[in-house]
C-alpha cells in the first residue's frame, strides 16, 4: 500500500510535467492543424535557459530560495517565449497556405536545427545540477518502507494547478481566449470579424512556449541532469498524451498527461523500467483502436 | 452623393481559373444595393475580395477614398466593413453570447451592451437562445445570428451574402424586414448578394446583375425587376 502511494505521488509530478508541455502540442494543432515536432525541444532549451540562470545567480551569491526560483521562472518563461515566437515566425508562418505537409518536414527540420544547436552551443555531455530544493515531509512510515512527498514534489503539482487553472480561464473567459478559439473553429470568419490572425497565432506559441518552460525547469529540479537529447522523448510523450487526451482539447492535454506520467510510473514500478515507453504508448494504440477521436476529443462537427 | 465604395476593374483568380472578369461598381453611403446572379458567377468572390480574403490580380477597391486593395482582412473591418458571409459561418462550438462578442472584436466591445440590445431587438429569438452553442441553432436562427455579429462592430458598410439561403420563406420575409430596418435605423450602406432576386431588387435602392464573373446589367431594383431578361433568368419561378 505504501508502494503503491509513493507510486501515485511519482507518478503525478511526472505527469504534470508532461501536462504542461502537452498544452502546447493540442494549443497549436488546434489553431493550425499541424504538429509542432519542435516543441520538445523548446521544452530542452528552456530547461538549459533555467540552468544558466539559476548557475548565474548562484554565482552572484544568491540564494534566498524563493526569489532564486521565481527569477529563473520568469526569466525562463520569457526567453523561451521569445523562441517559440521566433521559431513561429521563420518556421511555419511562411509557409502557411502552402501544402499540408510543408509545415511537419519544417518542424522536423526545426527540431533537428534545435538540438544540433545546443549541442554545440553547450556541449553534448550530460548537464548535472546540484539539488536545489531537498527535504520533504514522510506521509507514511510502516518499518520497511516510507512514503516521501518531496517540497519539490508539492511545488511541481501546485504550480501545475495554479498554471492550468490559469490557463482555462485565460481561455474561456477572456478576449484573448475568445479570439484563440475563433481561429481554432474557422479562421477566415475570425479574420472577417476584425481578428489579427496571425497574432493570435504567434501567440499560441509564445503561451505554448511559456508554458513548456515551466515544464523544463521543474525538468530540471527534478531529475537534476540534462542534456542537448531531452527534448526529444519528453516531446513524444507529451505529444502522446495530448493524443491520448484528444488532440484539440485543452482538458484533454491535461488529463493526458497526467494518465502517461502514471502509466510509465506505474510500470517502471511493477513490471519492468525497460519497457515503460512501451506500455505508455501500447495504451496509447488501445485508447486510439476504440476511441480514435482520444479520450476529450470531438469529432468534426458536420455543417448543417 | 457621396461613394462608399468604388470597385474598378478588378480581376481575381483561383489558381488559373479566372473567377472575376473586370467588376466595375460603386456604392452610395446609405444605400441598399445588390447583386444577383447564378451559382458560381463571382458574387461571393466578390465579397471576399472587398474584405481582403481573396487577392485581386488587377483592379482597385476603395472603400471611403482609401484603396483596400492591398489590406489585410482585420485592417479592413477595422476600417468599418462587416460581412455576414455565405453559409453563415457561425462559430459553432461557442455560444449566441460569445459570437456575438467576436463581432465587437475591432471596437473591444466598447458599446457591447447597448447593441446587444439593439440586435436583440431587432431577433427577439436570439435572446431566447443566448446561452446556447451556435452549432445547435436553426439555418433562420444562425442567419439572423449572423447578420448580429455582423452588426456588433457598428460598421458602415455591411456585406451580406445570400441571406435568404436554406431558410424557411416565413423567416426569409423576417430576414429582409430586418435588413430594411437596419438600413433605415441604423443607417448603415448595405451590399447585398442575393439568389432570391425578387426580395433583393424590391428592397434594394440600386441592383448589379453578375454573369460569369462580370456585371452585365445595372439599374434601380424597380427597372431591373421589370426588365424582361432578369425576368427571364432570375424571377420566373423563383418568386415567393
Amino acid at each position: 500500500m505504501e508502494y503503491f502511494i509513493q507510486q501515485l505521488i511519482n507518478g503525478v509530478t511526472l505527469g504534470s510535467i508532461y501536462g504542461l508541455i502537452a498544452i502546447g502540442y493540442t494549443m497549436v494543432y488546434g489553431i493550425i492543424g499541424m504538429i509542432n515536432f519542435a516543441h520538445g525541444d523548446i521544452f530542452m532549451i528552456s530547461a538549459f535557459i533555467a540552468l544558466i540562470g539559476l548557475l548565474i545567480l548562484f554565482g552572484a551569491g544568491i540564494s534566498w530560495l524563493p526569489f532564486l526560483l521565481l527569477a529563473v521562472l520568469i526569466l525562463s518563461m520569457f526567453l523561451t517565449a521569445a523562441w517559440g515566437w521566433v521559431v513561429e515566425r521563420i518556421a511555419y508562418r511562411p509557409l502557411r497556405g502552402s501544402f499540408r505537409l510543408a509545415p511537419l518536414i519544417s518542424a522536423i527540420g526545426m527540431s533537428l536545427f534545435l538540438q544540433n544547436f545546443v549541442q554545440i552551443a553547450q556541449g553534448a555531455r550530460i548537464k548535472p545540477l546540484p539539488p536545489v530544493v531537498s527535504g520533504g515531509f514522510i506521509l507514511m512510515d510502516s518499518g520497511d518502507f516510507t512514503v516521501n512527498l518531496s517540497y519539490l514534489q508539492i511545488v511541481i503539482v501546485v504550480l501545475t494547478l495554479v498554471l492550468m487553472t490559469g490557463f482555462s480561464l485565460l481561455i474561456s473567459k477572456t478576449a484573448l481566449g475568445r479570439q484563440q478559439r475563433a481561429c481554432e473553429q474557422d479562421r477566415t470568419m475570425a479574420a472577417l470579424v476584425g481578428i489579427n490572425v496571425d497574432r493570435t497565432i504567434s501567440l499560441t506559441f509564445v503561451i505554448g512556449a511559456a508554458l513548456a518552460s515551466v515544464a523544463g525547469l521543474m525538468f530540471l529540479l527534478y531529475y537534476g541532469v540534462i542534456d542537448f537529447f531531452i527534448g526529444f522523448l519528453a516531446g513524444i510523450k507529451a505529444f502522446t498524451a495530448a493524443v491520448l487526451g484528444g488532440i484539440g482539447s485543452l482538458p484533454g492535454a491535461m488529463l493526458g498527461g497526467l494518465l502517461i506520467g502514471l502509466i510509465e510510473t506505474f510500470w517502471s514500478a511493477y513490471f519492468t523500467i525497460e519497457y515503460k515507453d512501451v506500455a505508455a504508448f501500447s495504451i496509447l494504440v488501445l485508447v486510439l483502436i476504440f476511441r480514435p477521436t482520444g479520450l476529450l476529443g470531438q469529432p468534426e462537427i458536420e455543417k448543417v | 452623393m457621396a461613394e462608399m465604395l468604388i470597385i474598378t476593374g478588378l480581376e481575381t483568380f483561383y489558381g488559373k481559373i479566372q473567377a472575376l472578369r473586370g467588376v466595375d461598381l460603386h456604392i452610395n453611403k446609405g444605400e441598399i444595393v445588390t447583386l444577383i446572379g447564378a451559382n458560381g458567377a463571382g458574387k461571393s468572390t466578390l465579397l471576399m475580395s472587398i474584405c481582403g480574403r481573396v487577392k485581386a490580380r488587377s483592379g482597385a477597391i476603395v472603400l471611403e477614398g482609401l484603396d483596400i486593395t492591398k489590406a489585410q482582412t482585420h485592417e479592413i473591418i477595422q476600417m468599418g466593413v462587416s460581412q455576414s458571409p455565405e453559409g453563415r459561418r457561425i462559430f459553432p462550438r461557442m455560444t449566441v453570447m460569445e459570437n456575438l462578442q467576436l463581432g465587437a472584436t475591432t471596437n473591444q466591445m466598447a458599446y457591447f451592451d447597448e447593441d446587444v440590445a439593439k440586435v436583440f431587438d431587432l431577433f427577439p429569438r436570439l435572446n431566447e437562445r443566448k446561452n446556447q452553442r451556435g452549432g445547435t441553432l436553426s439555418g433562420g436562427e444562425q442567419q439572423m445570428l449572423a447578420i448580429g455579429r455582423a452588426l456588433m462592430s457598428r460598421p458602415k458598410l455591411l456585406l451580406m451574402d445570400e441571406p435568404s439561403l436554406g431558410i424557411a420563406p416565413i423567416l426569409v420575409r423576417q430576414i429582409f424586414k430586418a435588413i430594411g430596418r437596419i438600413s433605415k435605423e441604423e443607417h448603415v450602406t448595405i451590399f447585398l448578394v442575393e439568389q432570391n432576386a425578387f426580395h433583393a431588387l424590391k428592397l434594394a435602392d440600386r441592383g448589379y446583375v453578375m454573369v460569369n464573373g462580370a456585371i452585365s446589367m445595372t439599374g434601380t431594383g424597380s427597372e431591373l425587376l421589370a426588365r424582361p431578361e432578369v425576368r427571364a433568368a432570375y424571377l420566373e419561378g423563383g418568386a415567393h
